[in-house]
């Protein structure tokens, strides 16, 4: 497991730079809750979100004015990378559990 | 119960609709229930693996090993779509002719299915992961509301497959002559709709980073998803012809150049031949 988790990160910071240039914007999901529900963005540039699950069970990031959809198993992160945006509000919601799941990403 | 209603009944309908195209562009082939019927049941095999191996697949390729997953089988999809077309552009009319003589088998037909169950496989594969998923969460949490949302997923269940139904009984309600040409059409879109989705899940994984700003947006008119009629049918021809409410000049090339490519090759494979092909009707 550790010779993995160094495996791994001698190939991340292997990556081209551009691969992941722009800062990760944290987000946790926990108790079908995203925290924090609300994500700045500066826009007219692309931004990524890493988003954290630390639920028994997989989450949807889905949003449609994002164009996203990205599952994030139980206790795992991932990658969501959004396009540089217009200015505005672009609600986002975890799709399994979309009744307490919601947050927005204002760019700005 | 709702909220399962609306995400079965969603990723049904999306597979649900291609099923009912293939299953129209193949009327009258032999053994295509047989096909079609293996088709979905290697989607369903596939997306339990997938939903099975989600992790795994996401942290593929520096994380983006979902999207790059998802935009693989889609241009899978095109291909078989394309390669579909395009033969029965060379085979169709031997094809229709054959139906009018009845009762002879159309095997000609049956080549191209393995291409049409492929298709089938990856749509339910696509939409039955996240169904998968879903419900492992529902299944997972327990307690006293999982038995509603478990009658919410079978409704949504039933309630797709009976609008996948519609679209396949009103396809045949077209006359046997214009059918292949309309389904022909409806492939094609659909083919150019995949492409331009898998742009953007090629995109979000942080590759071909260019024209990704939002040509249009009619959101405000018929959004592309969410809840409501709108968003259904937003959804529905989304899955159907491509549409997209914000579509980026990217997705506008592969749509198009997806539309002319079918559409080239088609006309190609249908360059009238000196030979035999055009014989009998010149002996007419």
């Amino acid at each position: 497991m550790q010779i993995r988790s160094l495996a791994a990160a001698v190939f991340v910071a292997a990556l081209p730079v551009s691969a992941l240039a722009e800062t990760p914007l944290g987000l946790t999901l926990k108790d079908h809750k995203f925290t924090p529900s609300t994500i700045h963005v500066k826009a007219g540039q692309p931004n990524v979100i890493t988003m954290t699950n630390n639920d028994d069970t997989a989450e949807e990031f889905d949003s449609s004015s994002l164009k996203v959809e990205k599952v994030v198993a139980g206790h795992s992160s991932g990658h969501i990378r959004l396009r540089p945006l217009a200015p505005g509000k672009y609600p986002f919601m975890g799709e399994y559990h979309s009744a307490t799941a919601q947050g927005v990403v204002i760019a700005e | 119960m709702l909220s399962s209603l609306i995400i079965v009944f969603r990723e049904v309908i999306e597979a649900g609709l291609i099923v009912g195209i293939v299953l129209a562009a193949t009327k009258g082939v032999l053994g295509r229930g047989l096909w079609v019927t293996l088709g979905v049941m290697a989607g369903v095999a596939g997306a339990c693996l997938v939903a099975l191996f989600a992790g795994e697949i996401s942290n593929l390729f520096e994380g983006s090993g979902q999207e790059l997953f998802n935009a693989t089988i889609l241009l899978l999809a095109v291909m078989m779509l394309t390669w579909h077309n395009v033969w029965m552009a060379s085979h169709g009319r031997e094809i229709a002719r054959e139906m009018k003589a009845m009762g002879a088998a159309v095997s000609a037909g049956q080549k191209t299915l393995t291409a049409l169950a492929i298709v089938v496989a990856v749509a339910v594969l696509r939409e039955g992961s996240e169904v998968v998923l879903f419900l492992y969460g529902i299944a997972a949490q327990g307690g006293q509301t999982t038995a509603s949302l478990l009658l919410g997923g079978v409704l949504g269940l039933a309630g797709g497959a009976a609008m996948s139904a519609l679209m396949y009984f009103g396809l045949l309600s077209i006359p046997a002559h214009r059918l292949f040409s309309v389904t022909g059409w409806l492939i094609t879109l659909l083919a150019a709709g995949m492409a331009a989705q898998a742009v953007l899940f090629i995109q979000s994984a942080g590759y071909l980073q260019v024209l990704m700003s939002p040509l249009w947006d009619t959101s405000w008119l018929l959004p592309e998803g969410g809840e409501g009629v709108a968003g259904i049918i937003g959804r529905m021809l989304h899955t159907l012809i491509g549409y997209s409410d914000q579509p980026n000049g990217m997705q506008l090339i592969a749509y198009l150049g997806t539309i002319v490519t079918i559409n080239v090759l088609m006309r190609v494979v249908n360059q009238p031949r000196p030979i035999p092909a055009a014989a009998p009707n010149a002996a007419e």
